[in-house]
């Protein structure tokens, strides 16, 4: 046989021959098929799932949150009010009322700063954490010793508009802290044993480094649960369908008590939002009160918040009651240790 | 002679440099458009430079808005050295280029690739298509955008391409994912028009573009062009390996086809083509060869697409409630004058509010943008879809216009529309439950949204107190955040409508235009 047969001169035993397979053929085609068969099969069996499910019943995993809490002291304070002028001294005059914030981050924390920027408003207007009032807590906690800083929030308009006008961005710019956007990928779900909140999506990001966690909050008046203080800034750290919380607000607001454990709230008293809460939009609505009120309990500083500086009747706020009879902390303020200072 | 040819192969790297510099910044221009990185660049400047657009919205409103005067810049060297433009700086004309090589023979079969390069009669449709845009804009209908390259491609960028990259990559473009309604029409059709380059080598630069039907009209005024030395030319057509624009430089050069692309002269292995200044008018075909029996049936179809779009009287009496036009928008009409479908502001929008209309807005408001709370809500601080848009559709306004504050007290805030409320669907309306969620994220102060406490007996006999809402209409601005934000996701129980719209004297909903006295000056909600 020549290399290259021409077609003309092909001969009929060469035809023959090039009918038949060779046996080596026969078992590279064959166990090809074989082969792609019992892959075919192996993979089915594989994968195969004989039971069914009843699609949204599915049990639920999620996270556990750590407790951020500092020991209990029977010396120092829990909870700090200062009056003052400006809020960088004010929230000094608070914090060192608590003992210093030595007495909360140790050298190498990473701290996690939960502002309230759930609005894209300018920061007079006082429905957000006022710039100055996170300035002043970050500086302590750097002056502290702290290793990083996040700061985060969900707000319930655009993020990067919130974070810049509030004017929170840039804050977060000069002090060289990390501005964490709610991305797709930073949610997982929490699990908790809450009146109402049970299984949540939870902006977990700022969580996986994080050894403390201070919480610092407008206060503000709000339309359906009365008041939003340093409990309900927890809010904030959750996603998901948020808009139907407020078929249970009040249960909601003492679950975030149960949920987070901070090492410290500050509460920015100093502008006050009174009225056409929580979203404000009048410099009218806004009044100039002075005061910071620093603690580890949320619930005594929301209770001194409602009554001192939305000056209202505190009878009203249930969910305050609520974290109170779940021992979630202490309504009645004036029976814990607190220190009243001026700044 | 030998250092003239140099000098030119250099030319044609210049124009490679040229065009990874053009492309990138309009990359770079699509990228920065977002709250978080626009820091006063010119991100419409693409949008500006396009003399299409200044010439078709001057014809419609007689005027050139704002940056459009930029457009001149480009006008001038179109009328010394020809369409420079379609191969130097336009971002769609490099996309087809870099796509039409690709796609394109290579080496092996240098015959093909003459053949692919030779000018066709179907390449004079661009100006058909230019000729009814144009008639349609005489009428009143600017719909230069369907075609525009800058306008098209940056409209599949921004609601094709981009939120297609952040499905791939999550939080790499957005924070939170974007979507738009439609975005498959428009991705597809990108597709369609890159992948026809595997028939046509710049099917769409060629066959299509309106921009490129415009500058090959001006630049029959060319004072340089292309120019093929007949006593040097052995009539190999190797000038057409390469060529761009199939503007037959083998012969009688097709000005107006030319592209400058500069491949002709290298590609000649006589030297017989150069870049020249003024040469004689017989070695070229100066204006384009548009047969005026087509021409005529293309202004027909401009005057029917006008006439058409306004029969159907989505414009008028017809109009659509969910055609919700963005805060500073002109009136409809107005807004059919200006906008040039290029979804800048789409782009730029922090919510992801505003989308592409398809048929929403009727025929001549295909992809201009609309609001869709279900996606997003207009932010009371936010005007930056003015601030981008490059034909004045959406006026540039400022925060204080917007809102009715200051020196605007008196006018009030700008209206997009109003809400209202579906009984049925609300929650502490029909079904025993409390939320009033819309009152919460009401943004004006007084709230537009307010409540009043009730007490009903609930179905097992028991009682519960509740807070029911309502809109005053007074006071909304059809922001759509109380639509957005509502429980009831997939039809809402407030929904904002576009009747009460400040922009049209036509769609107000209250005779004194909403603002009473009594509520101006309503006292702080004490509870």
């Amino acid at each position: 046989m020549s290399a290259n047969p021409d077609p003309s001169e092909t001969q009929h035993p060469v035809q023959e021959a090039e009918n038949r397979i060779s046996r080596r053929e026969f078992m590279v085609r064959a166990g090809a098929t074989g082969a792609l068969l019992a892959g075919a099969a192996a993979a089915g069996r594989a994968l195969w799932k004989p039971d069914h499910f009843v699609p949204g019943f599915q049990a639920e995993k999620g996270l556990q949150l750590a407790n951020y809490a500092p020991e209990v002291s029977k010396v120092l304070p829990s909870m700090a009010i200062a009056h003052g002028q400006d809020h960088d001294s004010t929230v000094r005059a608070a914090i060192g009322a608590l003992g210093g914030m030595s007495r909360f981050i140790k050298r190498g924390d990473v701290v996690m700063i939960k502002p309230n920027v759930a609005f894209d408003r300018p920061a007079a207007l006082a429905a957000t954490t006022h710039p100055e009032a996170l300035r002043a807590v970050a500086k302590l906690v750097i002056e502290a010793g702290a290793a990083k800083v996040f700061i985060a929030d969900n707000p319930i308009n655009s993020p990067a508009g919130c974070f810049l006008k509030s004017g929170l961005r840039q804050v977060a710019n000069d002090l060289n802290l990390e501005l964490l956007y709610p991305e797709t990928n930073s949610f997982s779900p929490l699990q908790l044993e809450g009146e109402v909140l049970k299984h949540w999506t939870f902006f977990h990001e700022p969580f996986k480094k994080a050894t403390k966690v201070i919480g610092v909050a407008p206060c503000k008046d709000h339309n359906l649960c009365h008041a939003s203080m340093t409990m309900k800034n927890w809010y904030g750290l959750l996603g998901g369908r948020r808009n139907q919380f407020h078929q249970h607000i009040h249960s909601i607001v003492s679950d975030f008590a149960l949920m987070m454990k901070p090492t410290l709230v500050v509460l920015d008293g100093m502008n006050v939002l009174m009225s056409n809460g929580p979203t404000g939009g009048r410099l009218s609505d806004v009044k100039h009160m002075g005061t910071v009120v620093a603690g580890t309990d949320m619930v005594a500083v929301d209770s001194y918040g409602y009554s001192h500086l939305l000056e209202r009747d505190l009878a009203e706020l249930t969910y305050i009651h609520k974290a109170h009879d779940r021992k979630l902390g202490n309504k009645n303020w004036k029976d814990t240790l607190y220190k009243e200072v001026q700044a | 002679m030998k250092s003239n040819f140099r000098d030119l192969l250099k030319l044609r790297s210049v124009r490679r440099v040229a065009q990874v510099f053009f492309f990138s910044l309009f990359l770079f221009f699509v990228v920065i458009s977002d709250l978080r990185y626009l820091k006063g660049y010119p991100a419409s400047l693409f949008l500006e430079l396009d003399p299409l657009v200044a010439f078709a919205t001057a014809i419609t409103t007689h005027t050139v808005y704002m940056g459009l005067l930029l457009s001149l810049l480009l006008i001038l060297p179109t009328l010394l050295f020809g369409r420079i433009f379609c191969n130097w700086i336009c971002p769609y004309g490099i996309l087809h280029h870099f796509i039409g090589w690709l796609m394109g023979k290579r080496r092996a079969e240098e015959r093909e690739r003459i053949e692919a390069n030779r000018y066709k009669k179907l390449y004079s449709l661009k100006y058909v298509i230019l000729i009814g845009m144009v008639v349609a804009a005489v009428c009143g209908s600017l719909q230069i955008g369907l075609l525009d390259p800058i306008c098209l491609f940056h409209r599949s960028m921004t609601t094709a391409i981009m939120p297609m990259l952040n499905i791939f990559i999550p939080s790499s473009v957005y924070v939170r994912q974007y979507f738009h309604m439609g975005a498959w029409v428009i991705g597809f059709i990108l597709f369609f028009l890159v992948g026809m380059n595997v028939l046509i080598p710049r099917f769409f630069c060629r066959v299509l573009c309106p921009l490129g039907a415009f500058l090959g009209t001006l630049s029959s005024f060319a004072l340089w062009r292309i120019d093929r030395d007949p006593d040097k030319c052995v009539d190999c057509d190797l000038c057409l390996k390469s060529c761009e624009g199939a503007s037959d430089p083998h012969t009688q050069l097709r000005k107006s086809e030319c592209f400058v692309c500069f491949n002709c002269v290298e590609d000649c292995p006589e030297d017989a083509i150069s870049f020249k200044f003024m040469p004689p008018l017989k070695r070229e075909i100066t204006a384009p060869m548009v047969p005026a029996r087509r021409a005529l049936l293309g202004s027909l179809v401009g005057v029917g697409f006008f006439a058409f779009g306004r029969g159907s009287g989505k414009t008028d009496r017809d109009y659509n409630k969910k055609v919700i036009r963005p805060p500073g928008s002109v009136e409809e009409k107005d807004f059919l004058d200006r906008c040039i479908k290029c979804d800048q502001c789409i782009r730029v929008c922090p919510t992801n509010v505003l989308q592409p209309s398809l048929l929403e807005s009727g025929l001549e408001g295909i992809w201009t943008p609309i609001l869709n709370m279900k996606l997003g809500y207009c932010e009371l601080n936010c005007t930056l879809c003015g601030q981008v848009c490059p034909t004045g559709a959406i006026q540039r306004i400022t925060i204080e216009e917007k809102t009715g504050m200051g020196p605007f007290a008196e006018e009030g805030p700008i209206r997009l529309g109003t809400a209202f409320y579906d009984h049925g669907r609300c929650l502490p309306w029909s079904m025993e439950t409390p939320c009033v969620v819309c009152e919460e994220v009401c943004p004006v102060s007084p709230k537009a949204i307010y409540s009043r406490e009730v007490t009903i007996t609930k179905r097992d006999g028991n009682p519960i107190t509740l807070r029911r809402p309502y809109v005053d209409p007074a006071l909304c601005i059809g922001c759509g955040i109380c639509e957005h934000e509502c429980p009831v996701t997939d039809e809402a129980a407030i929904r904002v409508t576009a009747i009460g719209e400040t922009r049209s004297r036509e769609r107000r909903l209250l005779m004194d235009g909403g603002v009473t006295s009594s509520v101006r000056g309503l006292e702080k909600r004490q509870r």
